[in-house]
Protein backbone atom coordinates (compact mmCIF):
# COMPACT_ATOMS: atom_id res chain seq x y z
CA UNK A 1 0.00 0.00 0.00
CA UNK A 2 2.62 2.29 1.03
CA UNK A 3 6.13 2.57 -0.47
CA UNK A 4 8.85 4.95 0.56
CA UNK A 5 12.14 5.32 -1.87
CA UNK A 6 15.00 6.72 -0.68
CA UNK A 7 13.17 9.45 0.90
CA UNK A 8 15.23 12.78 2.19
CA UNK A 9 13.73 15.19 3.75
CA UNK A 10 14.90 18.15 6.64
CA UNK A 11 14.09 21.27 8.06
CA UNK A 12 15.82 24.09 6.05
CA UNK A 13 20.04 23.43 5.93
CA UNK A 14 18.86 20.37 8.78
CA UNK A 15 18.82 16.71 7.13
CA UNK A 16 16.60 14.76 9.29
CA UNK A 17 15.76 11.46 7.09
CA UNK A 18 18.81 10.22 4.63
CA UNK A 19 17.62 8.03 1.96
CA UNK A 20 15.62 5.72 4.01
CA UNK A 21 13.36 2.98 2.11
CA UNK A 22 10.77 1.06 3.38
CA UNK A 23 7.21 -0.49 2.71
CA UNK A 24 4.03 -1.32 4.12
CA UNK A 25 1.42 -4.14 2.41
CA UNK A 26 -2.06 -4.05 3.03
CA UNK A 27 -3.45 -5.03 6.28
CA UNK A 28 -0.52 -5.09 8.18
CA UNK A 29 1.02 -3.50 11.42
CA UNK A 30 4.38 -2.38 10.65
CA UNK A 31 6.45 -0.14 13.52
CA UNK A 32 8.70 2.00 13.25
CA UNK A 33 10.94 2.07 16.32
CA UNK A 34 13.88 3.99 17.97
CA UNK A 35 15.13 6.99 20.02
CA UNK A 36 14.34 10.43 20.39
CA UNK A 37 16.07 12.47 17.47
CA UNK A 38 15.87 9.84 15.43
CA UNK A 39 13.35 11.82 12.74
CA UNK A 40 10.66 9.45 13.12
CA UNK A 41 8.36 11.79 13.33
CA UNK A 42 9.58 13.61 10.35
CA UNK A 43 9.16 10.37 8.46
CA UNK A 44 5.23 10.41 9.12
CA UNK A 45 5.03 14.30 8.94
CA UNK A 46 6.45 13.94 4.97
CA UNK A 47 4.75 11.05 4.07
CA UNK A 48 1.53 13.29 5.51
CA UNK A 49 2.59 15.70 3.41
CA UNK A 50 3.09 18.53 6.21
CA UNK A 51 7.09 18.11 5.01
CA UNK A 52 8.08 18.38 1.71
CA UNK A 53 11.00 15.80 0.63
CA UNK A 54 14.14 16.89 -0.66
CA UNK A 55 14.54 13.97 -2.82
CA UNK A 56 12.90 10.35 -3.07
CA UNK A 57 9.68 9.13 -3.89
CA UNK A 58 6.34 8.39 -1.95
CA UNK A 59 4.30 5.79 -3.47
CA UNK A 60 0.73 5.66 -2.05
CA UNK A 61 -1.71 3.03 -3.41
CA UNK A 62 0.47 2.94 -6.37
CA UNK A 63 0.86 6.36 -7.11
CA UNK A 64 3.39 9.06 -6.69
CA UNK A 65 1.93 11.06 -4.36
CA UNK A 66 5.54 13.01 -3.36
CA UNK A 67 4.71 16.34 -4.48
CA UNK A 68 0.42 16.46 -3.28
CA UNK A 69 -0.82 18.50 -0.70
CA UNK A 70 -2.24 17.29 3.21
CA UNK A 71 -6.00 17.03 1.66
CA UNK A 72 -5.15 14.91 -0.87
CA UNK A 73 -3.74 12.24 1.30
CA UNK A 74 -6.48 12.68 3.63
CA UNK A 75 -9.34 12.10 0.42
CA UNK A 76 -7.07 9.14 -0.70
CA UNK A 77 -7.43 7.30 2.43
CA UNK A 78 -4.13 8.21 4.20
CA UNK A 79 -4.57 9.87 8.15
CA UNK A 80 -1.46 10.72 10.47
CA UNK A 81 -2.77 10.94 14.32
CA UNK A 82 0.10 13.20 15.45
CA UNK A 83 2.69 13.04 17.97
CA UNK A 84 1.22 14.73 21.39
CA UNK A 85 -2.66 14.28 20.02
CA UNK A 86 -2.80 18.06 18.49
CA UNK A 87 -6.68 18.12 18.93
CA UNK A 88 -8.80 21.74 19.21
CA UNK A 89 -8.45 22.26 22.59
CA UNK A 90 -11.37 25.36 23.09
CA UNK A 91 -13.42 22.89 20.90
CA UNK A 92 -15.52 20.41 21.85
CA UNK A 93 -14.98 16.60 21.13
CA UNK A 94 -17.88 16.70 18.87
CA UNK A 95 -16.61 19.30 16.86
CA UNK A 96 -13.30 17.88 16.82
CA UNK A 97 -14.50 14.80 15.62
CA UNK A 98 -16.67 15.87 12.70
CA UNK A 99 -13.69 18.18 11.44
CA UNK A 100 -11.88 15.00 10.94
CA UNK A 101 -14.25 14.10 8.38
CA UNK A 102 -13.77 17.89 6.97
CA UNK A 103 -13.22 16.55 3.77
CA UNK A 104 -16.41 14.60 3.52
CA UNK A 105 -18.70 17.21 4.96
CA UNK A 106 -17.16 19.55 2.00
CA UNK A 107 -17.31 17.11 -0.50
CA UNK A 108 -21.33 16.45 0.47
CA UNK A 109 -20.92 13.07 1.43
CA UNK A 110 -22.72 14.04 4.71
CA UNK A 111 -24.26 10.42 5.49
CA UNK A 112 -21.11 8.76 5.31
CA UNK A 113 -19.30 11.14 7.56
CA UNK A 114 -22.51 10.67 10.27
CA UNK A 115 -22.59 7.21 10.27
CA UNK A 116 -18.71 7.37 10.97
CA UNK A 117 -19.41 9.04 13.75
CA UNK A 118 -21.82 6.93 15.29
CA UNK A 119 -18.89 3.99 14.99
CA UNK A 120 -16.23 5.78 16.71
CA UNK A 121 -19.05 7.02 20.05
CA UNK A 122 -19.20 2.91 19.70
CA UNK A 123 -15.14 2.26 19.59
CA UNK A 124 -14.75 4.84 22.30
CA UNK A 125 -17.94 5.04 24.23
CA UNK A 126 -15.83 7.47 26.82
CA UNK A 127 -15.84 9.82 23.70
CA UNK A 128 -19.47 9.78 23.60
CA UNK A 129 -19.83 10.62 27.04
CA UNK A 130 -18.27 13.73 26.53
CA UNK A 131 -18.69 15.04 23.66
CA UNK A 132 -19.85 18.18 24.35
CA UNK A 133 -16.24 18.87 27.00
CA UNK A 134 -14.05 20.86 25.85
CA UNK A 135 -11.58 18.89 23.90
CA UNK A 136 -8.37 20.79 26.45
CA UNK A 137 -9.73 19.48 29.62
CA UNK A 138 -9.94 15.68 28.70
CA UNK A 139 -7.32 13.31 30.17
CA UNK A 140 -4.39 11.84 28.19
CA UNK A 141 -6.09 8.82 27.17
CA UNK A 142 -9.41 10.46 26.51
CA UNK A 143 -7.52 12.55 24.29
CA UNK A 144 -5.24 10.27 22.76
CA UNK A 145 -8.58 7.85 21.74
CA UNK A 146 -10.20 11.22 20.23
CA UNK A 147 -7.29 11.74 18.65
CA UNK A 148 -7.43 8.40 16.91
CA UNK A 149 -11.03 8.83 16.60
CA UNK A 150 -10.57 12.13 14.78
CA UNK A 151 -8.25 10.53 12.39
CA UNK A 152 -10.51 7.46 11.68
CA UNK A 153 -13.06 9.91 10.66
CA UNK A 154 -11.64 10.35 7.24
CA UNK A 155 -12.21 6.90 6.58
CA UNK A 156 -8.34 5.94 5.86
CA UNK A 157 -7.19 2.67 4.73
CA UNK A 158 -3.60 3.58 6.07
CA UNK A 159 -3.36 4.93 9.45
CA UNK A 160 -0.57 6.62 10.71
CA UNK A 161 0.46 7.05 14.20
CA UNK A 162 2.84 9.02 16.18
CA UNK A 163 3.96 8.16 19.25
CA UNK A 164 0.43 7.21 20.79
CA UNK A 165 1.78 6.00 23.89
CA UNK A 166 3.23 9.03 24.76
CA UNK A 167 3.12 10.00 28.81
CA UNK A 168 0.50 7.40 29.05
CA UNK A 169 -0.11 5.23 32.25
CA UNK A 170 0.63 1.66 31.28
CA UNK A 171 -2.95 0.77 31.69
CA UNK A 172 -3.71 3.39 29.63
CA UNK A 173 -1.65 2.17 26.77
CA UNK A 174 -2.63 -0.97 26.50
CA UNK A 175 -6.12 0.08 26.54
CA UNK A 176 -4.85 2.04 22.95
CA UNK A 177 -2.87 -1.24 21.85
CA UNK A 178 -5.73 -3.71 21.92
CA UNK A 179 -7.82 -1.10 20.16
CA UNK A 180 -4.91 -0.38 17.25
CA UNK A 181 -4.85 -4.19 17.03
CA UNK A 182 -9.11 -4.19 16.82
CA UNK A 183 -8.18 -1.46 14.10
CA UNK A 184 -6.28 -4.37 11.99
CA UNK A 185 -9.06 -6.57 12.29
CA UNK A 186 -11.58 -3.87 10.71
CA UNK A 187 -8.95 -3.83 7.62
CA UNK A 188 -7.23 -1.03 8.38
CA UNK A 189 -3.50 -0.92 7.61
CA UNK A 190 -1.33 0.64 10.08
CA UNK A 191 2.06 2.67 10.44
CA UNK A 192 3.12 3.20 14.17
CA UNK A 193 5.88 5.37 15.19
CA UNK A 194 7.05 4.48 19.18
CA UNK A 195 9.46 4.38 21.33
CA UNK A 196 8.04 2.10 23.48
CA UNK A 197 9.26 -0.81 21.33
CA UNK A 198 8.32 -3.85 23.73
CA UNK A 199 4.66 -2.72 23.82
CA UNK A 200 4.29 -2.07 19.78
CA UNK A 201 6.74 -4.96 18.59
CA UNK A 202 4.28 -7.47 20.54
CA UNK A 203 1.28 -6.27 18.28
CA UNK A 204 3.18 -5.56 14.94
CA UNK A 205 3.99 -7.70 11.94
CA UNK A 206 6.78 -6.32 10.45
CA UNK A 207 9.26 -3.40 11.97
CA UNK A 208 12.26 -1.29 11.40
CA UNK A 209 15.00 0.33 13.75
CA UNK A 210 15.31 3.74 12.75
CA UNK A 211 18.57 5.64 13.99
CA UNK A 212 19.57 9.00 12.91
CA UNK A 213 17.58 9.17 9.80
CA UNK A 214 18.50 5.92 8.57
CA UNK A 215 16.90 2.41 8.66
CA UNK A 216 19.28 0.45 10.05
CA UNK A 217 17.61 -3.48 11.03
CA UNK A 218 14.37 -4.25 9.14
CA UNK A 219 12.27 -7.60 10.13
CA UNK A 220 9.35 -9.72 11.20
CA UNK A 221 8.42 -8.31 14.89
CA UNK A 222 9.06 -11.48 16.58
CA UNK A 223 12.66 -11.74 14.84
CA UNK A 224 13.29 -8.02 16.18
CA UNK A 225 12.22 -8.97 19.34
CA UNK A 226 14.90 -11.67 19.80
CA UNK A 227 17.11 -9.41 17.59
CA UNK A 228 20.63 -9.12 20.29
CA UNK A 229 21.28 -5.47 18.74
CA UNK A 230 17.47 -4.59 19.31
CA UNK A 231 17.48 -5.99 22.46
CA UNK A 232 20.02 -4.22 23.95
CA UNK A 233 19.00 -0.70 22.50
CA UNK A 234 15.10 -0.40 22.71
CA UNK A 235 14.33 -3.19 24.76
CA UNK A 236 16.40 -3.52 28.03
CA UNK A 237 18.03 -6.61 29.49
CA UNK A 238 15.49 -9.54 30.65
CA UNK A 239 15.88 -9.45 34.82
CA UNK A 240 16.69 -13.38 34.18
CA UNK A 241 19.64 -12.09 31.79
CA UNK A 242 21.47 -10.59 34.86
CA UNK A 243 20.88 -12.92 37.33
CA UNK A 244 21.75 -16.26 35.38
CA UNK B 1 -30.13 65.13 32.92
CA UNK B 2 -33.80 65.18 31.60
CA UNK B 3 -34.54 62.19 30.07
CA UNK B 4 -34.52 63.45 26.42
CA UNK B 5 -30.76 63.93 27.31
CA UNK B 6 -29.84 60.63 28.76
CA UNK B 7 -31.73 59.22 25.29
CA UNK B 8 -29.89 61.23 22.92
CA UNK B 9 -26.47 59.95 24.57
CA UNK B 10 -27.49 56.47 24.70
CA UNK B 11 -28.26 56.51 20.80
CA UNK B 12 -24.98 58.43 19.71
CA UNK B 13 -23.16 55.51 22.48
CA UNK B 14 -24.88 52.80 20.28
CA UNK B 15 -24.11 54.60 17.04
CA UNK B 16 -20.21 54.87 17.67
CA UNK B 17 -20.60 51.56 19.80
CA UNK B 18 -21.34 49.90 16.74
CA UNK B 19 -18.76 51.73 14.42
CA UNK B 20 -16.28 50.47 17.34
CA UNK B 21 -17.93 46.71 17.00
CA UNK B 22 -17.12 46.18 13.35
CA UNK B 23 -14.01 47.21 13.77
CA UNK B 24 -13.92 44.39 16.71
CA UNK B 25 -15.08 41.64 14.83
CA UNK B 26 -12.83 42.39 12.00
CA UNK B 27 -10.40 41.81 14.86
CA UNK B 28 -11.75 38.37 16.13
CA UNK B 29 -12.41 36.68 12.57
CA UNK B 30 -8.32 37.36 12.06
CA UNK B 31 -7.14 36.79 14.91
CA UNK B 32 -9.37 33.45 15.36
CA UNK B 33 -7.84 32.16 12.34
CA UNK B 34 -4.50 33.52 12.72
CA UNK B 35 -3.99 34.49 15.96
CA UNK B 36 -2.30 38.09 14.54
CA UNK B 37 -3.76 40.84 15.80
CA UNK B 38 -4.39 42.89 12.51
CA UNK B 39 -4.23 46.86 13.43
CA UNK B 40 -4.88 47.76 10.24
CA UNK B 41 -8.64 46.74 10.57
CA UNK B 42 -9.57 50.70 10.92
CA UNK B 43 -8.13 51.33 7.70
CA UNK B 44 -10.39 49.13 6.20
CA UNK B 45 -13.42 51.27 7.98
CA UNK B 46 -11.94 54.35 6.31
CA UNK B 47 -11.61 52.61 2.67
CA UNK B 48 -14.84 51.88 2.76
CA UNK B 49 -16.42 55.17 3.07
CA UNK B 50 -14.11 56.77 0.90
CA UNK B 51 -14.19 53.89 -1.75
CA UNK B 52 -18.44 54.34 -1.74
CA UNK B 53 -18.50 58.02 -1.90
CA UNK B 54 -16.21 57.94 -4.72
CA UNK B 55 -18.71 55.62 -6.43
CA UNK B 56 -21.46 57.12 -5.09
CA UNK B 57 -20.68 60.36 -7.52
CA UNK B 58 -22.05 58.58 -10.30
CA UNK B 59 -23.36 55.56 -9.00
CA UNK B 60 -26.24 54.94 -6.92
CA UNK B 61 -25.64 54.51 -3.30
CA UNK B 62 -26.63 50.89 -2.93
CA UNK B 63 -24.05 49.46 -5.94
CA UNK B 64 -22.11 51.99 -4.41
CA UNK B 65 -21.95 50.63 -1.10
CA UNK B 66 -21.12 46.98 -2.34
CA UNK B 67 -18.44 47.93 -4.76
CA UNK B 68 -16.81 49.58 -2.08
CA UNK B 69 -17.47 46.39 0.84
CA UNK B 70 -16.36 43.91 -2.36
CA UNK B 71 -12.87 45.77 -3.45
CA UNK B 72 -11.92 46.86 0.30
CA UNK B 73 -12.59 42.83 0.87
CA UNK B 74 -10.33 42.49 -2.11
CA UNK B 75 -7.76 45.02 -0.51
CA UNK B 76 -7.35 42.52 2.61
CA UNK B 77 -7.09 39.39 0.41
CA UNK B 78 -4.04 41.59 -1.06
CA UNK B 79 -2.85 42.57 1.81
CA UNK B 80 -2.88 38.66 2.77
CA UNK B 81 -1.23 36.97 0.37
CA UNK B 82 1.69 39.65 -0.40
CA UNK B 83 2.58 40.60 3.52
CA UNK B 84 1.13 38.01 5.67
CA UNK B 85 1.68 34.88 3.99
CA UNK B 86 5.21 35.43 2.59
CA UNK B 87 6.42 36.12 5.98
CA UNK B 88 5.32 32.65 6.93
CA UNK B 89 8.49 32.47 9.48
CA UNK B 90 8.06 35.93 11.35
CA UNK B 91 6.27 35.46 15.05
CA UNK B 92 3.26 36.12 15.61
CA UNK B 93 4.40 39.49 17.16
CA UNK B 94 6.47 40.71 14.28
CA UNK B 95 3.08 40.47 12.39
CA UNK B 96 1.40 42.25 14.14
CA UNK B 97 3.67 44.88 14.16
CA UNK B 98 3.73 44.47 9.98
CA UNK B 99 -0.11 45.07 10.23
CA UNK B 100 0.78 48.62 12.17
CA UNK B 101 3.11 49.49 9.54
CA UNK B 102 0.47 48.32 6.51
CA UNK B 103 -2.00 50.89 8.56
CA UNK B 104 0.29 53.72 7.76
CA UNK B 105 1.02 52.65 4.04
CA UNK B 106 -2.87 52.35 3.66
CA UNK B 107 -3.51 55.62 5.44
CA UNK B 108 -0.79 57.67 3.41
CA UNK B 109 -1.73 56.03 0.24
CA UNK B 110 -5.89 57.29 1.06
CA UNK B 111 -4.65 61.00 1.64
CA UNK B 112 -3.01 60.63 -2.03
CA UNK B 113 -5.57 59.41 -3.52
CA UNK B 114 -8.45 61.00 -1.86
CA UNK B 115 -6.41 64.18 -0.34
CA UNK B 116 -7.28 65.66 3.37
CA UNK B 117 -10.65 66.82 3.04
CA UNK B 118 -13.84 65.66 4.84
CA UNK B 119 -16.08 63.22 2.98
CA UNK B 120 -19.74 61.85 3.67
CA UNK B 121 -22.20 59.61 2.36
CA UNK B 122 -25.55 60.56 1.81
CA UNK B 123 -27.85 59.86 4.06
CA UNK B 124 -29.63 55.94 2.93
CA UNK B 125 -32.91 57.47 3.71
CA UNK B 126 -34.01 61.09 4.02
CA UNK B 127 -31.59 63.71 4.91
CA UNK B 128 -29.20 65.55 7.61
CA UNK B 129 -32.19 67.15 9.05
CA UNK B 130 -34.97 63.89 8.89
CA UNK B 131 -35.71 62.72 11.92
CA UNK B 132 -37.64 60.21 13.71
CA UNK B 133 -39.27 59.81 17.07
CA UNK B 134 -38.08 56.70 19.40
CA UNK B 135 -39.98 57.09 22.75
CA UNK B 136 -39.78 60.43 23.03
CA UNK B 137 -36.14 61.36 21.40
CA UNK B 138 -35.12 62.38 17.80
CA UNK B 139 -32.98 60.36 16.19
CA UNK B 140 -31.68 60.84 12.23
CA UNK B 141 -32.92 57.39 10.31
CA UNK B 142 -29.65 56.53 9.54
CA UNK B 143 -28.82 55.41 13.28
CA UNK B 144 -31.59 53.38 12.64
CA UNK B 145 -29.75 52.14 9.33
CA UNK B 146 -26.33 51.40 11.75
CA UNK B 147 -28.50 49.61 14.50
CA UNK B 148 -30.10 47.05 11.80
CA UNK B 149 -26.66 46.55 9.75
CA UNK B 150 -24.51 45.82 13.19
CA UNK B 151 -27.75 43.54 14.39
CA UNK B 152 -27.98 41.46 10.98
CA UNK B 153 -24.45 41.24 10.89
CA UNK B 154 -24.26 39.68 14.14
CA UNK B 155 -26.58 37.21 14.05
CA UNK B 156 -24.46 35.92 10.63
CA UNK B 157 -21.72 35.65 11.85
CA UNK B 158 -22.50 33.82 15.10
CA UNK B 159 -24.42 31.20 12.91
CA UNK B 160 -21.48 31.41 10.09
CA UNK B 161 -19.02 30.58 12.90
CA UNK B 162 -20.64 28.12 15.17
CA UNK B 163 -22.90 25.97 12.70
CA UNK B 164 -21.32 25.96 9.00
CA UNK B 165 -18.50 23.71 8.69
CA UNK B 166 -16.42 26.65 6.93
CA UNK B 167 -16.70 28.52 10.10
CA UNK B 168 -15.45 25.65 12.14
CA UNK B 169 -12.54 24.84 10.23
CA UNK B 170 -11.57 28.78 10.67
CA UNK B 171 -11.78 28.27 14.15
CA UNK B 172 -10.03 25.15 13.74
CA UNK B 173 -6.93 26.89 12.05
CA UNK B 174 -6.49 29.00 14.82
CA UNK B 175 -6.41 26.72 17.31
CA UNK B 176 -4.28 24.32 15.80
CA UNK B 177 -3.03 24.83 12.55
CA UNK B 178 -1.06 21.77 12.19
CA UNK B 179 -3.85 19.69 12.83
CA UNK B 180 -6.55 21.87 10.65
CA UNK B 181 -3.80 20.12 7.90
CA UNK B 182 -4.34 16.88 8.81
CA UNK B 183 -7.91 17.09 9.02
CA UNK B 184 -7.76 18.03 4.94
CA UNK B 185 -8.55 22.19 5.74
CA UNK B 186 -7.10 24.28 3.35
CA UNK B 187 -5.38 26.92 5.89
CA UNK B 188 -4.03 28.96 3.39
CA UNK B 189 -7.65 29.61 2.05
CA UNK B 190 -9.00 30.02 5.57
CA UNK B 191 -6.73 32.81 6.02
CA UNK B 192 -7.45 34.51 2.70
CA UNK B 193 -11.17 34.11 3.56
CA UNK B 194 -10.75 35.56 7.08
CA UNK B 195 -8.46 38.75 5.75
CA UNK B 196 -11.12 39.42 2.91
CA UNK B 197 -14.43 38.84 5.07
CA UNK B 198 -12.95 41.10 8.22
CA UNK B 199 -12.21 43.89 5.18
CA UNK B 200 -15.29 43.35 3.95
CA UNK B 201 -17.19 43.74 7.52
CA UNK B 202 -14.82 46.91 8.06
CA UNK B 203 -15.91 48.53 5.29
CA UNK B 204 -19.59 47.74 5.40
CA UNK B 205 -19.29 49.38 8.70
CA UNK B 206 -17.62 52.40 7.63
CA UNK B 207 -20.51 52.84 4.86
CA UNK B 208 -23.27 52.71 6.88
CA UNK B 209 -21.82 55.35 9.23
CA UNK B 210 -20.01 57.66 7.14
CA UNK B 211 -23.15 59.76 6.51
CA UNK B 212 -23.44 60.67 10.60
CA UNK B 213 -19.66 60.57 11.38
CA UNK B 214 -18.40 61.29 8.39
CA UNK B 215 -15.00 59.66 6.61
CA UNK B 216 -11.40 61.15 6.81
CA UNK B 217 -8.38 59.66 5.56
CA UNK B 218 -6.89 59.54 8.93
CA UNK B 219 -9.79 58.05 11.09
CA UNK B 220 -8.24 54.55 11.36
CA UNK B 221 -6.28 54.70 13.43
CA UNK B 222 -8.01 56.03 16.13
CA UNK B 223 -10.63 53.32 15.47
CA UNK B 224 -8.10 51.00 15.00
CA UNK B 225 -7.17 51.21 19.00
CA UNK B 226 -10.73 51.95 20.11
CA UNK B 227 -11.54 48.65 18.18
CA UNK B 228 -9.02 46.72 19.53
CA UNK B 229 -10.09 47.83 22.78
CA UNK B 230 -13.60 45.91 22.56
CA UNK B 231 -12.13 43.32 20.95
CA UNK B 232 -9.95 42.63 24.08
CA UNK B 233 -13.36 43.70 26.01
CA UNK B 234 -15.26 41.57 24.88
CA UNK B 235 -13.07 38.35 24.53
CA UNK B 236 -11.08 37.34 21.58
CA UNK B 237 -12.98 34.29 21.24
CA UNK B 238 -16.44 35.61 20.07
CA UNK B 239 -17.72 38.09 17.72
CA UNK B 240 -21.23 38.85 19.56
CA UNK B 241 -19.46 39.53 22.79
CA UNK B 242 -16.97 42.27 20.36
CA UNK B 243 -20.46 43.64 19.64
CA UNK B 244 -22.07 44.04 23.29
CA UNK B 245 -18.66 45.58 24.37
CA UNK B 246 -18.84 48.10 21.52
CA UNK B 247 -21.57 49.14 22.33
CA UNK B 248 -20.85 49.38 25.92
CA UNK B 249 -17.89 51.23 25.32
CA UNK B 250 -19.93 53.60 23.09
CA UNK B 251 -22.37 54.27 25.62
CA UNK B 252 -19.06 54.98 28.05
CA UNK B 253 -18.28 57.53 25.93
CA UNK B 254 -20.94 59.03 25.36
CA UNK B 255 -22.15 59.68 28.81
CA UNK B 256 -18.88 60.50 29.68
CA UNK B 257 -19.32 63.79 27.85
CA UNK B 258 -21.83 64.93 30.81
CA UNK B 259 -19.23 64.55 33.89
CA UNK B 260 -15.71 65.11 31.91
CA UNK B 261 -14.52 67.18 29.58
CA UNK B 262 -15.06 66.10 25.79
CA UNK B 263 -11.33 65.90 25.47
CA UNK B 264 -11.31 63.14 27.88
CA UNK B 265 -13.56 61.01 25.71
CA UNK B 266 -10.18 59.31 24.45
CA UNK B 267 -8.88 58.50 27.69
CA UNK B 268 -11.45 56.73 28.77
CA UNK B 269 -11.31 53.79 26.40
CA UNK B 270 -7.55 53.53 26.81
CA UNK B 271 -8.12 53.46 30.70
CA UNK B 272 -10.70 50.75 30.02
CA UNK B 273 -8.23 48.95 28.08
CA UNK B 274 -5.74 49.09 30.71
CA UNK B 275 -8.17 48.37 33.23
CA UNK B 276 -9.23 45.02 31.36
CA UNK B 277 -6.25 43.63 30.67
CA UNK B 278 -4.93 43.85 34.21
CA UNK B 279 -7.79 42.32 35.35
CA UNK B 280 -9.72 40.40 33.12
CA UNK B 281 -7.27 40.00 30.03
CA UNK B 282 -10.32 37.15 28.71
CA UNK B 283 -13.13 40.32 28.58
CA UNK B 284 -15.89 40.50 30.02
CA UNK B 285 -17.99 37.29 27.97
CA UNK B 286 -14.41 35.34 27.63
CA UNK B 287 -14.34 32.21 29.04
CA UNK B 288 -11.30 31.53 31.40
CA UNK B 289 -10.99 28.33 30.51
CA UNK B 290 -11.00 28.73 26.85
CA UNK B 291 -8.56 31.45 27.48
CA UNK B 292 -6.36 29.61 29.41
CA UNK B 293 -5.70 27.23 26.18
CA UNK B 294 -4.92 30.42 23.93
CA UNK B 295 -1.69 31.47 23.23
CA UNK B 296 -2.74 35.16 23.14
Amino acid sequence: MLKIRNLEAGYDKLKVLKGMSLHVNPGEIVTIIGANGAGKSTLLNTIASLVKPSSGAIIFKEKNVTTERPDYMIKHGCALVPEGRQLYPTMTVKENLILGAYTLYSGHNRRIADERLDEIYEMFPVLSDRKNQLAGTLSGGEQQMAAIGRALMSGPDLLMMDEPSMGLAPIIVKNIFKTIESLRAGNKTILIVEQNAKAVLEIADRGYVMETGSLIIEGEASELLDNNDVKRAYLGRDYNEFTD
Amino acid sequence: MTFDQVLQYIFSGITVGSIYAFVAIGYNIIYNTTGIINFAQGEFVMLGGMIAYTFSGFMALLPSVIIAVLLTAAVGGVIENVFIRRMRRTSVLGMIVITVGLSILIREFSLYIWDEQIRALPFFTGSEISSVEIIGARISPQVLWVLAVTAVLTVALYIFLKFTLTGQAMRACSENPKAALLCGIRTDRMISLSFMVSAGIGALGGCVVSPLTQTHYAMGSDLAVKGFTVAILGGLGNPLSAVAAGLLLGLIESFSISVLPMAYKDVISILILLIILVAKPSGLFGSRAAAALKDY
